[in-house]
């Protein structure tokens, strides 16, 4: 059975981004383990974003007692997507964390009594952890939907020829946006991951 | 002036003010990766997802500013 170009497209896409994986984390088993839910990330939240380019689809709305409202708009213009998405990246990379250290390192790393200093450290730390939620979450939609109050905006002040040149920076950030969501996963992960040898080597 | 008029001048302070720092710091980032890969072409593939991370994170605080800004206007 020869491949068709479809297929052969779409192992180039998946070797590739496999090789890119590998390359942030490191061969063998833990590229192995982490790559389907980085490219899952990847690829969902890059269809989500294209998505909002098919013409046409941006005018088909619902008869409201509000006024007509949009049926497709930019999915990752909506926090909760991407809240969702957020929790889930964070949660895996605290389990790794867990599993990598073991329970008893992980929460001396935040907890630590031995000096004033560390405990300092250890609740900048917690923090920081927190923070990584904000950033995480708030960098994806912050974009998308900057880029459509932008759009908007520049459709108010000269309409049909204004608005091209954001709408290609929008497609810019769309598949920018969608890879940095990933790779910041990927990087926190694979920083987690290496928790428990830091301890040793320290 | 009105509560109003200032919350508006706040959001746009906030942001704006906020927006320098990320700025000077993804210009720096954009520019040293170009300067690597002006010495070292083959190292263009390498070079590059590494500058849009650093530059993802270097973008954090513009999003802070984003956050506070969203927070003034309609928190």
């Amino acid at each position: 059975m020869i491949p068709g170009k479809v297929q052969n497209f779409i192992e180039m896409l998946i070797s590739s981004a496999y090789e890119f994986v590998e390359s942030i984390i490191g061969p063998g088993k833990k590229a192995e383990r982490v790559f389907p839910l980085i490219a899952t990330m990847f690829f969902f939240v890059l269809l989500a974003n294209l998505l909002v380019y098919l013409p046409g689809q941006a005018a088909v709305s619902l008869a409201s007692p509000e006024g007509a409202v949009p049926l497709f708009r930019a999915v990752v213009a909506d926090y909760g997507f991407v809240f969702m998405l957020t929790i889930l990246a964070i949660i895996i990379v605290q389990v790794v964390a867990i599993v990598s250290a073991g329970p008893f390192n992980y929460l001396g790393r935040f907890i630590n009594f031995r000096s004033p200093m560390k405990f300092f450290l250890g609740i900048m730390d917690l923090i920081s952890e927190v923070a990584k939620i904000i950033s995480l979450s708030f960098r994806l939609f912050g974009n998308v939907f900057a880029g459509e109050v932008l759009g908007a905006v520049m459709l108010f002040l000269a309409p049909f020829f204004l608005p091209l040149p954001f709408l290609f920076l929008g497609l810019l950030t769309a598949v920018v946006q969608a890879f940095v969501f990933a790779v910041l996963t990927l990087v926190f992960i694979s920083m987690a991951s290496e928790m428990g040898q830091e301890e040793v080597s320290a | 002036m009105e509560i109003e008029a200032v919350k508006y001048l706040a959001a746009g302070l906030a942001v704006g003010l906020g927006a320098i720092g990320p700025g000077i710091g993804q210009g720096l980032a954009a520019s040293k990766a170009l300067e690597a890969i002006g010495r070292n072409p083959e190292a263009s593939g390498k070079i590059t997802p590494l500058m849009f991370v650093g530059m993802a994170i270097a973008e954090s605080t513009a999003i802070y500013a984003l956050v506070i800004t969203l927070l003034i206007l309609f928190g």
